[in-house]
């Protein structure tokens, strides 16, 4: 019955060619300033040791990752942000 | 010569003029965080933060905008100290402030940890953007 339903079948799976581009976040939103104050923000570029995230997988732009990684580490010092850790989210 | 009479209090005012405006300049749009001991009591805390805002009004420092975050968690033990209190307070000041300020930061055995930063134009946006913000949720 199932392979009734779907009549045409591929030996190898179909190549999914829809690759997404990927943009930068700070361009698009227009936000100038990343803030080191506001680490629930910053979270979102840090993987769960606590490390920054490259700009090959975020697609950040250079500009705003240079800006990323200046706010990460006052948040660090700060102690608003761990230097180290596991399971950060 | 009578040209030259003239023209030398005017060199002078222009001279002056361009003195004030570089002195102007100079003064820096800063912002800092420092966290005192859990240990303190309220009023202690508040006095602590008194003292280091007489530093900065007394060294001719003008204070935009304090904020006061109350006891946190750190992210990390400072000092065997899991907890403490945050403040920030945003000045505009000539550089030779800073110095001061955290020569006195680094004297007090209050303060466990402080952060002074110069902010560019963008960041001064977005405090006050974030000053209005905070105005509105208190009203």
């Amino acid at each position: 019955m199932a392979q009734n339903q779907s009549e045409i079948r591929y030996l190898t799976p179909q190549s999914v060619d829809t690759k997404k581009k990927k943009y930068c976040r700070f361009k698009k939103s227009g936000i100038k300033y990343i803030d080191y104050k506001d680490p629930e923000f910053l979270k979102k570029f840090l993987n769960e040791q606590g490390k920054i995230l490259p700009r090959r997988l975020t697609g950040t732009s250079l500009k705003f990752q240079r800006q990323i990684a200046q706010a990460v580490k006052r948040a660090r010092h700060l102690a608003l942000l761990p230097y180290v850790t596991d399971m950060m989210k | 010569m009578l040209i030259n009479k003239k023209s030398i209090p005017l060199q002078s005012k222009i001279l002056s003029n361009f003195i004030n405006l570089i002195l102007k300049d100079i003064m820096n749009h800063y912002e800092t965080v420092f966290i005192l001991t859990p240990v303190l009591s309220d009023v202690q805390m508040k006095e602590a933060v008194e003292k280091f805002k007489d530093v900065l009004t007394q060294a001719g420092a003008e204070i935009l905008n304090e904020e006061n975050w109350g006891l946190r968690k750190l992210a990390y033990p400072i000092e065997k100290k899991s907890t403490g209190f945050y403040q920030l307070i945003e000045f505009k000041a000539e550089p030779t402030i800073v110095d001061t300020l955290e020569t006195q930061f680094r004297r007090d055995e209050r303060v466990i940890r402080f952060l002074t930063v110069k902010m560019e134009k963008y960041a001064i946006e977005y405090a006050e953007k974030r000053r209005k913000k905070n105005t509105e949720t208190e009203a």
